[in-house]
């Protein structure tokens, strides 16, 4: 069925790192939920369940020749449009936000497809585009559309994380690997700059108390500062080797809440320590910087593009959660892959892995 | 070849464009390896005290349960502050020296003190105590820094003003079981409190409010530094329901030392104004953890406590049933109102006697009469006439036979026998002697007292009936409205006037004229209209008649009651049963429903007018000082 010259290309790097980072997330996780007196947890069970089915689709993607990717970019997009319509008129409700749609008895965030689906259409868009002097802004106006339409529907759910994470993609992909005249790139830049009292004036109460609290976190213990002062302990409190496997007091105690989703970091980080935070980080990096090589040796346009926005979408995760885990950014809610607990997420992350995969076993097709 | 020039065309220089972006990737790692050096390596050792150190409690603030209300808004059922004493290990230095002086403050053995405080792991709280005195309190307080660790909390808990009134359908609230927790959604931990029966289950979501959190920071030796995050609680929902809370206790009052049930309720809507249940729970008894012996002392009572006999005792309905056989004769028109039989008190079927009630038998009787003075010879016939299966049809018609769909749970559906049924069920055919027993109320039909009660209610609205329902709305803890529960009409089976008017005038005779069996129910001012039956337990053979109470209790008669009132345009509908009464329907139930109709109506007046005041009392002088 697979070609063996597919076999031989094989990336066993890639997929070594992938099988790295899944096992430490899954180890990791399992201490995060453990709870005293309950075993292993069904969140732990989850987990697991959802790494095999996103196997299970990273095998199957692994026979699909990004070609079909590349025909179907569009149907997948409108796809994943559909279903964030259909959060809204008929989703469930979690945390106060309107974010999943209920498939039998399981419930998916289908605004974890939309990761995917809208490197898929911008990267087929701008594989036929050609534009030698560079991009005007005007021509810009489709690629704009296809990322404002989902991120509008997202951030009516409403859910700032993956809205911002959308915006990252974006702008990292059009502006940084097409060729945009400098003209619309300063233009753009100053808009940006601009339009921050605008965005200022329609972001929700507590999306702005975020952003303040994130400045002097002492100074609004009793809200979301409460999040980054402990997120700080843990993570300072692990020192050089960390407490230990779950010995964690900081989570296992439950005095940092969502410790399992968005914060995992800090758990590595309390029970690992130092030594355990770097490894974890280099992990990523190498993920990062191998995927960059992937895509900097593909031949098309569209497996460059697909290649690249997926190495971007694991970047700014990974730069953004742990930024805001140590308390260098605010608090948003952007998850971190292979260590997050999220079925969607998860499913998300080792389908892109998939295709990076994907990309370079075919890089001689 | 001329493919990759092709596709490399606009991208200008993309190996370097990935390069910058790998740097932006690069420069934000190492922006990130810095903060991990300066959070673990400079200040880890600050950090490892502070998450040692100051440790972080998250105490949970029960919120407050929505209350239960009558439909005038009357509170009947409520909370109130309960204190618990509990226990973390984590932050008593000494164990034992704290047990000990604990021990001594709530005079409890030690080696009790010390298992219950050893249920938890020691940074969580244990509950040693629930519900404990004022007293009590006051003395935990005073002594607070003999026993470190031990703290109080105060709960919300459920009070019941008017003790076991309407035990059964207000339902009882406990600890939720593991199995309900794994059920429950969100807001739900262990020692939670949750519905199980009545009410308070089915409405439990409306009534659970959510529960607040605080995270308290607490120094070392468990005294508190400062509250670092508040949530408030936010209270559950009030239910109203449709009871009237003074006809209800009239009606509890009117009851005391039966057992069996009682239901009133509005013709017009279906709403529900009195529900008992005798014998009562006592709801009191659920609200701490119930021990199994407690439990299992419940449910082997032959009493059976637990059941609500308003919609689950199923009996017989006795002479009850003859105005529903009526009303099908006359539709079926079978019988006139002057069709008219002998009654000497027997009648001859088959090779049997069945016998009327009143030995010397009560002449020739029609039907106003047969109804009033409850001929039993007179129903013999007209059953015949009718056969079983048109009596079947009839009596399902006012909801017989089946649940009246009120909202409580476990309601039977009684039993309306026809040929089918006792083919399914005994593989024989009917024999048309069981009708006779059947058109009396004495046959293989059961009925629950709610569903009787809705069948009279479908006669004195011309065939039409409403469901009953026990709840008129939801109220927010603000006083919003946030759901109105419509009344369902039901029944579709239209009687003639004249059919209506012929048993509502016998239904008044039964109660107003002489030698009508119901004559203790009589009102003042108001026509009652209503049929008593008496179903009897044990086929007794005339010869052999035992004074009913002489009887041992098993064996005595149910009494029956089924009333509305005023005749003509009923607002209320009145259903007595009293269990194993040992007197007539007549003599036992027509007088409680007498004395509910008296308070009704009174309350109606009161209600209107404004309460009575007494001239000559409010007209008297000062009392003088001594």
């Amino acid at each position: 069925m697979i070609d063996r010259r597919l076999i031989l290309n094989f990336d066993w790097t890639l997929f070594g790192i992938i099988l790295v980072l899944t096992t430490l997330g899954v180890i990791n996780l399992y201490s995060a939920t453990y709870m005293v007196d309950a075993g292993i947890t069904p969140i732990f069970m989850k987990q697991v369940y959802y790494i095999l089915i996103g196997m299970t689709i990273l095998a199957i993607t692994l026979n699909i020749d990004f070609k079909t990717f590349e025909r179907f970019a569009y149907w997948i997009y409108v796809f994943s449009i559909l279903l964030l319509v259909m959060v809204l008129v008929s989703g469930k409700t979690g945390g106060g936000a309107k974010r999943w749609i209920g498939i039998g008895g399981f419930t998916y965030q289908p605004s974890e497809l939309v990761k995917l689906s809208l490197i898929l259409a911008l990267s087929r868009y701008f594989h036929y585009r050609t534009n030698v002097g560079g991009y005007y802004l005007r021509e810009l106006f489709v690629p704009f559309i296809i990322m404002a339409v989902p991120v509008l529907l997202i951030m009516k759910q409403p859910d700032l994380g993956t809205a911002l994470i959308l915006l990252a993609i974006f702008t990292t992909m059009v502006f940084v690997f097409i060729k945009v005249r400098l003209v619309s790139l300063v233009i753009v830049g100053v808009m940006g700059i601009t339009g921050m009292p605008v965005l200022w004036h329609f972001m929700k109460d507590y999306q702005k108390m975020r952003l303040l609290t994130f400045m002097s976190p002492e100074h609004d213990p009793l809200g979301s500062g409460y999040h980054i002062i402990q997120s700080k302990i843990a993570v300072g409190s692990g020192k050089i080797f960390g407490k230990g496997f779950m010995s964690g007091t900081q989570s296992q105690l439950e005095f940092l809440p969502e410790h399992h989703t968005d914060f995992i970091f800090s758990v590595i980080a309390e029970e690992w320590g130092f030594l355990g935070s770097l490894t974890v980080v280099i992990g990523f990096l190498i993920l990062i910087l191998w995927g960059m090589g992937i895509a900097r040796e593909c031949r098309g346009r569209f497996e460059t593009l697909l290649a690249a926005g997926i190495v971007v979408m694991f970047s700014w995760h990974f730069l953004i959660n742990i930024g805001m885990v140590v308390g260098l950014l605010p608090v948003v809610g952007v998850p971190l892959p292979f260590f997050s607990y999220g079925g969607s997420f998860m499913i998300t992350t080792l389908t892109g892995a998939g295709l990076l995969l994907n990309i370079r076993m075919r890089r001689f097709m | 070849m001329n493919m990759q020039l092709y596709s490399r065309e606009g991208f200008d220089r993309l190996p370097v464009r990935l390069f910058i972006f790998s740097s932006v990737v690069l420069f934000g790692a190492l922006i990130i390896f810095v903060r991990l050096w300066y959070l673990q390596i400079l200040n880890g050792g600050e950090y490892r005290q502070k998450s040692e150190n100051n440790s972080i409690r998250i105490r949970y603030i029960q919120a407050g349960r929505g209350m239960i209300m009558d439909r005038f808004g009357k509170v009947i059922v409520e909370n109130r502050p309960a204190f618990d004493v509990l226990f973390m290990r984590k932050d008593a230095p000494d164990f034992r020296e704290t047990v000990r002086n604990l021990s001594s403050i709530i005079n409890s053995d030690p080696r009790e003190i010390e298992s219950a405080a050893l249920k938890e792991p020691p940074f969580l709280p244990a509950r040693i105590r629930k519900d404990i005195d004022r007293d009590m309190l006051a003395r935990l307080l005073t002594n607070k820094l003999d026993i470190p660790g031990v703290s109080v909390s105060i709960e919300p808990r459920r009070n019941y003003p008017y003790g076991n009134l309407a035990s059964h359908f207000l339902g009882y609230i406990g600890e939720i079981t593991e199995k309900q927790l794994e059920k429950a959604g969100e807001g739900y931990r262990m020692g939670s409190q949750i519905g199980k029966s009545g009410i308070e289950s089915i409405y439990e979501t409306y009534l659970k409010g959510i529960d607040g959190k605080q995270f308290v920071e607490v120094t070392a030796s468990g005294k508190e530094v400062s509250i670092l995050k508040e949530v408030a609680s936010y209270p559950g929902n009030n239910i109203i329901t449709t009871i009237d809370l003074d006809l209800q206790r009239a009606a509890e009052e009117a009851f005391t030392g039966k057992e069996g049930a009682i239901v009133a309720l509005d013709p017009r809507n279906g709403e529900i104004l009195v529900m008992i249940s005798s014998p009562h729970i006592d709801l009191d008894m659920f609200a701490g953890p119930l021990n199994s012996q407690e439990w299992n002392k419940l449910t082997n009572d032959p009493l059976k406590p637990l059941q609500n006999r308003a919609i689950q005792g199923q009996y017989p309905p006795g002479s009850t049933y003859k105005t529903l056989v009526a009303a099908a004769a006359l539709e079926e028109k079978v019988i006139t109102k002057d069709t008219s039989f002998h009654c000497n008190g027997a009648y001859r079927f088959g090779n049997r006697s069945y016998r009327c009630w009143k030995k010397e038998g009560h002449g020739s009787v029609s039907l106003h009469k047969a109804l009033v003075e409850s001929c039993d010879v007179y129903f013999y016939q007209v059953g015949l006439k009718l056969g079983i299966d048109r009596i079947a049809k009839y009596v399902r018609e006012f909801g017989l036979g089946r649940p009246t769909g009120i909202e409580l749970i476990g309601e039977k559906a009684g039993l309306v026998p026809d040929k089918a049924w006792r083919k399914k069920r005994f593989g024989e055919p009917w024999v048309d002697g069981e009708t006779l027993s059947c058109a009396i109320g004495q046959g293989f039909d059961l009925v629950t007292p709610l569903q009787l009660l809705t069948a009279y209610v479908a006669i004195a609205n011309g065939g039409a009936f409403y469901k009953p329902h026990l709840v008129k709305s939801v109220v927010g803890p603000n006083g919003d409205i946030l759901k109105t529960f419509k009344n369902e009409k039901k029944g579709n089976l239209i009687l003639s006037p004249e059919t209506v008017t012929l048993l509502k005038d016998a239904l008044k005779g039964v109660v107003n004229e002489p030698g009508g069996t119901a004559r203790l129910a009589r009102h003042e001012e108001v026509i009652v209209a209503g049929k008593t039956g008496t179903t009897q337990v044990i086929m007794m053979r005339a010869d052999k008649r035992v004074k009913g109470q002489d009887l041992p209790y098993k064996f005595r008669d149910h009494a029956w009651f089924a009333s509305f009132a005023p005749a003509d345009n009923p607002v209320i509908a009145v259903v007595v049963f009293i269990e194993h009464s040992g007197f007539s329907g007549g003599h036992a139930a027509a007088p409680v429903a007498g004395q509910i109709f008296k308070k009704f109506f009174d309350l109606e007046k009161e209600r209107r007018e404004g309460p009575n005041v007494d001239m000559k009392v409010a007209s008297l002088p000062p009392r003088d000082k001594e």
